[in-house]
């Protein structure tokens, strides 16, 4: 009987959780997305909980309360930290997925029954799948929070693919001999090492990873923490497990599919190719300065365009400038100016960052638009606010092959009648150098910081005094 | 054995129901669509509930509690954060 309910629990549950997803096809219903997830999840832990098995009643309790404990301030992050906040929670499913992996192992031992080559499999691919999730995403997440003592830069060094690949396949092999021989004297020491090849990997896989490539290798993270899961449900005979798995695979699988359509890139060149390691271009022969405009300057230029599109970047997230950004665009709405956002995909350390900043600083998302809706009015466009972006507005992208981003594609700014960038420091550095775009006829540069220079504008307008 | 087979079965369907949904997902909401996904993979939840609340040998039931920990961080965060998020998408 607790077992039919147990069975129709889960297929709510996974009813549920398709909802959810759907709900999300629309920001106006997203949020009940939110209410049938946290109703398919209650229902599956109280029917999984009602079980007879089920005895230890206060460690589960124990354990919940400290997962609220640490969930709670955890969601309460800067949305400026989500990208950080989201790594660190593939983490914990990599985790979940490769301790629930080990505690099998060992309950497996005293019943070797268990042990078909089908569930042995799952169970090696569970480990070392949660395990290498768990260590990457926490690399990840300590590469985004600017920890010290992880390099923020991508490490390289020769033959590092060929020692990730290495230990990768060293896990591997070693898991097709304890599928073979699930039960042979040498198995205790083989699995602790598989985990142990799995939890080195997953350091290894990140450390040659920029802040640029992270919308992908994030959304790569978030597919094998749901593949672990899938593997959980593998070995724990859960169809519950496998389809939520899935879900969260094909998620994550979508979204590295089109992060690296973005930057024009294939997933095999993303985790292998030190995206980050600056491949200099040569200097072409002349050398073209920037020009620097002043913010009563730039304040007249806007206010005589009618079509004004702002590229936001990551810049603007470090500067916390997106509230700054939310005055001038009342500011510049107000005189009857049209304002547009154009989002890269790519913009940001994660998919979607740049509209979750945005929408927090209250900028309807109606005035969002993306990169390819925006493209075909960019000759239209009286002015090209970009604030803090980079890459996705280089036009050496179009036409620079020994360039890193060559066939990337970008917004295209520099088509627009009049671009004005800003950007932190006067240092040409690569920047100054490498894009184009701030040396064109038509741009003009504010140097500063994002929210400070913003501000700056946003009281030119207030003053009023323009004329 | 059949049981295998139809748990592959329900992965290959699971993951097309999975591919269709999510291409219709709203590109605005790429962020609470992975902070939600997240959450709802933590449904690895049931499987370190049955680990630490079944009468298993203590290391078996640590391994358990540790794990039902890490889902249920998850699944608090996970849906506190996208609400969090969905909250702030405004049309005007």
């Amino acid at each position: 009987m607790t077992q039919a309910i147990a069975q129709l629990a889960a297929i709510l549950t996974a009813a549920l959780f398709i909802f959810a997803l759907n709900y999300m096809n629309d920001p106006k219903t997203a949020r009940h997305g939110v209410t049938a997830g946290v109703l398919g999840m209650a229902v599956a832990i109280l029917a999984t909980w009602a079980q007879p098995g089920i005895v230890h009643h206060v460690w589960i309790l124990g354990a919940i309360a400290a997962g609220f404990l640490v969930g709670v301030p955890l969601s309460l992050v800067p949305l400026t930290a989500v990208p950080q906040r989201t790594a660190l929670s593939h983490a914990f499913g990599g985790l979940a997925a490769g301790l629930v992996g080990v505690a099998e192992y060992y309950l497996w031992l005293r019943e070797p029954a268990q042990f078909t080559p089908f569930r042995t499999a799952a169970l090696v691919v569970e480990v070392i799948l949660g395990f290498l999730t768990f260590t990457g995403s926490l690399m990840a997440a300590g590469k985004l929070q600017e920890i010290k003592w992880i390099p923020q830069r991508p490490v390289t060094y020769p033959g590092q693919n060929f020692v990730n690949l290495g230990v990768l396949g060293a896990a591997g092999v070693l898991g097709v001999l304890l599928v073979l021989h699930p039960t042979a004297p040498s198995a205790p020491t083989i699995f602790p090492i598989i985990a142990g090849l799995a939890l080195l990997f997953g350091v290894f896989l990140i450390i040659p990873i920029g802040g640029a490539d992270m919308p992908t290798v994030i959304s790569i993270l978030n597919s094998y923490a749901g593949l672990s899961a899938v593997a959980m449900g593998f070995v724990l005979n859960s169809s519950l497990l496998v389809v939520a798995g899935a879900l969260d695979g094909s998620s994550g699988l979508i979204l590295s599919i089109i992060m690296c359509r973005a930057m024009n890139r294939s997933f095999a060149n993303v985790l292998f190719g030190a995206f980050g390691t600056v491949q200099k271009v040569a200097a072409t022969g002349e050398q073209k300065v920037w020009k620097q405009e002043t913010v009563e300057g730039a304040a007249q230029l806007l206010e005589q365009a009618r079509l004004v599109v702002i590229i936001p970047g990551y810049g603007m997230a470090v500067a916390q400038a997106q509230h700054k950004v939310r005055e001038l665009y009342d500011a510049l709405t107000k005189r009857d100016i049209t304002v547009k956002f154009a989002i890269h995909p790519v913009a940001g350390r994660m998919p979607g960052h740049m509209n979750v900043l945005l929408a927090e600083a209250n900028i309807p998302y109606t005035a969002l638009a993306e990169m390819d809706e925006v493209n075909p009015e960019m000759p239209q466009c009286d002015v090209a606010l970009v604030i803090g972006a980079n890459d996705v507005v280089n036009p050496a992208a179009r036409y620079a092959k020994g360039s890193p981003i060559y066939g990337m594609p970008i917004i295209d700014a520099d088509k627009a009648k009049t671009v004005l960038a800003i950007k932190r420091s006067k240092n040409p550095g690569f920047a100054g150098i490498d894009n184009e775009l701030y040396v064109q006829d038509n741009t003009w540069m504010l140097f500063g910081d994002a929210k400070t220079v913003i501000g700056d504008l946003v009281k030119q307008f207030a003053a009023g005094g323009l004329h | 054995m059949t049981d295998y087979w139809s748990m592959l079965f329900v992965f290959v369907l699971a993951t097309f129901i999975g591919l269709g949904v999510i291409r219709r997902v709203s590109r605005l909401l790429y962020t609470p669509l992975m902070s939600l996904t997240n959450a709802i993979s933590a449904i690895a939840v049931v499987g370190s509930l049955v680990v630490v609340g079944e009468d298993h040998p203590l290391p078996i039931r640590i391994l358990g509690a540790i794990a039902l920990f890490a889902s249920m961080t998850n699944i608090v965060s996970g849906f506190l954060i996208t609400d969090r998020m969905l909250k702030m998408f405004k049309k005007q």
